[in-house]
């Protein structure tokens, strides 16, 4: 329905009428960087009558200024927006546009054709329900096209519209056109694409966007716009099983206590029968709120409040679903995994992993496999750089309500976030539980710890030795053992060069070598603990983030952070092993001071700086500070330790 | 149940983002400029946290130049719902004497965009709503919808988190703060039309009225007190008009219109061929400088 500027005042009304209720459509353009991209999203605006009078006469002043159309109107100015890109002439990240027609509303995520192609592409297929590829008529299929496939496949987008670009410069030749429409097929078919509409287009010229062109009278399909305002738009997951992941509690009163969320799946009505995962507690809906209004049912895609009937245990990050199709509860997953960020994902460092409402720490355990996304190859991979793709196994620290990426986008996607910077680092999609998760439980055994530190009139513990090389951790760690052995306390004593000689000797020192080196040491102490003894570990461990997982293993008041703070300097001129020469004449690589960082405790419980203590008083601090803390205790030890030295 | 409508789903939308940040952060504030955006957003507020009232105040930046209509409509708004109203001034800015017509850019900078960052130091507010939409300027396509300030309130275009699905990361450094903007996804016909259906209360000036007016550099000025000085050519003349975007008077354009109906105002929309922001006096100032306001911690 059009309006004309002479049309009477109540066709307004009607207008309103028919316009208040429209679809709308998400979806995302992807081509290479000389595909008409911009220019094919710049011609819809302009089709669409979204580009203002003012808006077109900047465009018109751009086009002469930095125009590639030889002072035509260059559509693909009215998209770039940002004035570092502008310079550049590239468009470095997601844009959102926006139009409508009298069917639908549609927004558009546009994404940048160059090396930070994946990550900006993933990010703008994650909201979208279909996906327009282009490819230029004069290049056919290309490795670029192949990518952007498999992405959108991954994303879980099932629509596709190819859209075959300058078909104005090949003389709109339908074989030209049939040989990419059948080329691109045979290639979607094994990425499991099958909803595949093929457009011949010419962004700039403007056929078959709007309007069939008479110019390809032998393309029998619909013009790109028409197919966009027809194409069903899946209600996701309207009807799936109930899901709402719980975002909010509204407690205004003591009477009133509601569940708010976003609807993931499904549908619910008063009186549904509902269970809380992960706790598994049932009730029933009492109350449904769709924003203020009080409503019989909700549906997918509302944001409601839900009440429930008697007291029950609900918080932020459970999820509600039907009691009767509950989805699986598990703490361990394969996922693939697209990584975002300059530093790379480590295999054994831990991170925080947000999945609909609920946020827990994931560790990355192990990398399976990288993918080539252009040959879809399986790489072997220790790490993922940024804009690698990876499937890995998923060790989360407590277990959460998921759904396969492929049936839940909700239940099943996730953002990685570094613990230390706060970036959103990576993004993620859950594919199944390991078996091992649901099959291994932890044995519980009768002789534990307290049992076992009972007998030897101890608490067990950590003592977490860190430093540079050359500090002088081994020298106290081993005076502050003897010690404690002379007391008839039950020790041992991990030193990293001795643990690299057996269990470690297949690490390198590379950054993802040295995460797995401190992930299996931990891990080690951690069974020492659990077999009552005092653990001391001796190892340069440069990460903060390391060194607070291997603190995150045991419980409260268990993990003592040693410093032995050494400057550079004074270990470089000590130098017992000749190791920094080796490293300063570049023999010996990612040596920690030199070329690979050392981050220093910012709260260790023990300081010792070996400027003011040589080793012997270092170790008697050590020794005090466990007495302080209760783990040996003087009256209980058979020795007669002065704890004062 | 039928498919939800694209206004459902945008309302869906911004609920969620409104509640994402009330739960996941510890100070959050909604900047009321007291424009139609800022209705429609405070409408989805009221909306989210119902029965509750929304758990956060509202602020609206004064600079001693807004329209009278709209100073009246903010109290009456924030007594209606009974929510607290902060209003902030530069009072530095205001006893220099800083001027809406001879300070040209520093103007804005200094009674907007200091007067802003002044009040969110002040009651340390770690999360504030904007009513901004994607489509009304180009460097704002991009921009997140949860959009992070350094310490210093910086915008750092080239250092965007992703935002993918629905999954926000709100986690932030001590002193950093988040610009959010819950109404990202909403053009200005959605807004109309979210207005329109749900009869959402918004400032009389958006509908036309016979107002006295001046002609200044082809656009048309409010006289809305005695303080806007008048040159020696001109003249007040009383014009039906309204305005398409408010702002400080003496900067804001109004257009000759007889829409004195929603259904009309939006009936003109329609029809009209230039953006929204023409009648904004303050984003005139070179093709970046939307951009450039950002980085600065402009809204």
């Amino acid at each position: 329905m059009d309006l004309h500027a002479d049309s009477a005042a109540g066709d307004i009304e009607a207008y309103l009428a028919a316009h208040a209720h429209k679809g709308l459509l998400r979806f995302i353009t992807c081509g290479s960087v000389d595909d008409g991209k911009s220019s094919l999203i710049g011609r819809l605006l302009h089709e669409t009558k979204t580009i203002f009078e003012d808006q077109l006469a900047a465009l018109a002043e751009d086009s002469r200024k930095m125009g590639t159309r030889g002072g035509d109107l260059d559509f693909a100015l009215l998209v770039d927006g940002l004035a570092a890109e502008r310079e550049q002439g590239i468009t470095i990240d997601v844009a959102y546009r926006f139009f409508s027609t009298d069917k639908r509303k549609f927004i558009v995520a546009d994404t940048p054709g160059h090396e930070q192609y994946t990550r900006n592409m993933v990010t703008g297929a994650s909201t979208a329900d279909l996906a327009v590829i282009l490819v230029d008529a004069r290049k056919g299929v290309l490795t670029q096209t192949r990518r952007h496939s498999y992405l959108t496949s991954l994303l879980g987008i099932r629509r596709i519209v190819l859209a075959v670009n300058k078909m104005d410069l090949v003389g709109y030749a339908e074989e030209t056109f049939a040989d990419i429409e059948r080329e691109y097929r045979d290639f979607a078919l094994r990425i499991g694409l099958t909803d595949i509409v093929c457009i011949p287009v010419s962004a700039v010229a403007g056929d078959n966007i709007t309007a069939q062109s008479g110019r390809t009278a032998w393309y029998r399909g619909p013009a790109l716009l028409t197919h966009l305002e027809t194409v069903p738009v899946g209600d996701a997951g309207a009807d799936a099983p109930f899901r709402l992941p719980v975002q909010w509690v509204n407690r205004p009163s003591a009477e009133f206590r509601g569940f708010a969320g976003l609807i993931a799946a499904g549908r619910v009505r008063r009186g549904d029968a509902v269970r809380v995962l992960p706790s598994g507690r049932t009730s029933r809906v009492a109350r449904i709120f769709v924003g203020d209004v009080e409503s019989e049912a909700a549906q997918a895609g509302q944001s409601v409040t839900l009440t429930l009937d008697g007291e029950i245990d609900v918080s932020r990050g459970d999820v509600l679903c039907a009691a009767e199709a509950p989805p699986a509860v598990a703490n361990q997953f394969e996922a693939t995994i697209v990584w975002m960020h300059d530093e790379p994902l480590l295999q054994g460092r831990a991170y925080l992993m947000k999945i609909g409402t609920r946020t827990v720490t994931a560790t990355v355990a192990p990398i399976k496999y990288r993918v080539n996304v252009n040959t879809l190859e399986h790489l072997a991979a220790r790490k993922l750089d940024l804009n690698d793709i990876g499937v890995c196994g998923l060790e989360l620290d407590s277990a959460i309500a998921f759904e396969p990426y492929k049936d839940s986008r909700v239940l099943g996607g996730f953002i990685l976030i570094d613990r230390m910077t706060n970036n959103t680092v990576g993004a993620g999609l859950l594919h199944f539980a390991l078996r091992r998760s649901q099959n291994v439980h932890w044995q519980a055994l009768d002789v534990n710890k307290a049992a076992r530190a009972e007998l030897g009139h101890q608490k067990p513990c950590i003592l977490w030795f860190t430093g540079l090389s050359g500090a002088g951790k081994s020298t106290i760690a081993n005076l502050v053992e003897k010690r404690l052995h002379a007391d008839g306390r039950r020790t041992y004593l991990l030193d990293g060069d001795n643990v690299r000689h057996g269990l470690n000797k297949d690490l390198g020192f590379t950054d993802q070598d040295r995460v797995e080196n401190i992930r299996r040491v931990a891990e080690v102490a951690r069974l020492m603990v659990d077999a009552g003894l005092i653990v001391l570990v001796s190892f340069i461990s440069p990460f903060r983030s390391e060194r607070r997982m291997a603190r995150a293993l045991v419980d409260t008041g268990e993990f003592f952070e040693v410093f032995v703070d050494t400057s550079l300097a004074a270990a470089e001129a000590r130098d017992v092993k000749g190791l920094y020469k080796k490293a300063r004449r570049g023999e010996l690589k990612n040596f920690t001071g030199i070329d690979s960082p050392y981050e220093a405790p910012e709260s260790a419980e023990i300081h010792l700086d070996t400027a003011v203590l040589d080793p012997e008083a270092a170790a008697a601090r050590v020794i005090a500070h466990l007495a302080g803390a209760g783990i040996i205790h003087a009256s209980a030890g058979r020795g007669d330790l002065n704890w004062d030295i | 149940m039928p498919p939800l409508d694209h206004l459902q789903r945008l309302e869906a939308e911004s609920i969620h983002i409104l509640r994402e940040v009330v739960a996941e952060c510890d100070k959050p504030v909604m900047l009321y400029s007291i424009g139609k955006d800022s209705s429609v957003m405070l409408h989805l507020a009221l909306k989210a946290f119902a029965p509750a009232k929304p758990p956060f105040p509202l602020l609206q930046i004064a600079t001693g130049w807004d329209f009278r209509e709209m100073l009246e409509f903010r109290d009456a708004t924030a007594s209606r719902h009974g929510l607290e109203l902060l209003v902030h001034t530069n009072v530095e800015g205001q006893r220099a004497g800083i001027k809406p017509w001879s300070h040209g850019a520093a103007y804005s900078d200094i009674m907007l965009t200091q007067a802003l960052r002044q009040a969110l130091d002040q009651y340390g507010f770690d999360a504030a709503f904007g009513g901004g939409r994607r489509d009304e300027e180009k460097s704002r396509a991009k921009e997140r919808v949860f959009s992070f300030r350094s310490a210093q309130h910086r915008w750092d275009p080239k250092n965007q988190r992703p935002e993918l699905w629905q999954l926000y990361n709100t986690r932030k450094h001590k002193g950093e703060s988040i610009r959010v903007f819950p109404l990202s996804n909403w053009t200005e016909l959605d807004v109309w039309q979210y207005i329109h259906v749900n009869a959402v209360p918004i400032v009389p000036l958006y509908l036309a009225k016979v107002r006295p007016m001046v002609r200044r550099d082809g656009r048309l000025l409010m006289v809305d007190d005695d303080r806007l000085p008048l040159g020696d050519e001109e003249r007040v003349e009383h014009l039906s008009v309204r305005f398409r975007t408010l702002g400080c008077y003496p900067l804001t354009g109004a257009d000759e219109s007889t829409a004195n109906t929603l259904p009309l105002v939006i009936r003109e929309m329609l029809l009209a061929r230039s953006s929204e922001r023409q009648g904004r006096l303050v984003d005139q100032d070179g093709a970046a400088s939307m951009e450039r306001k950002k980085r600065e911690g402009y809204f």
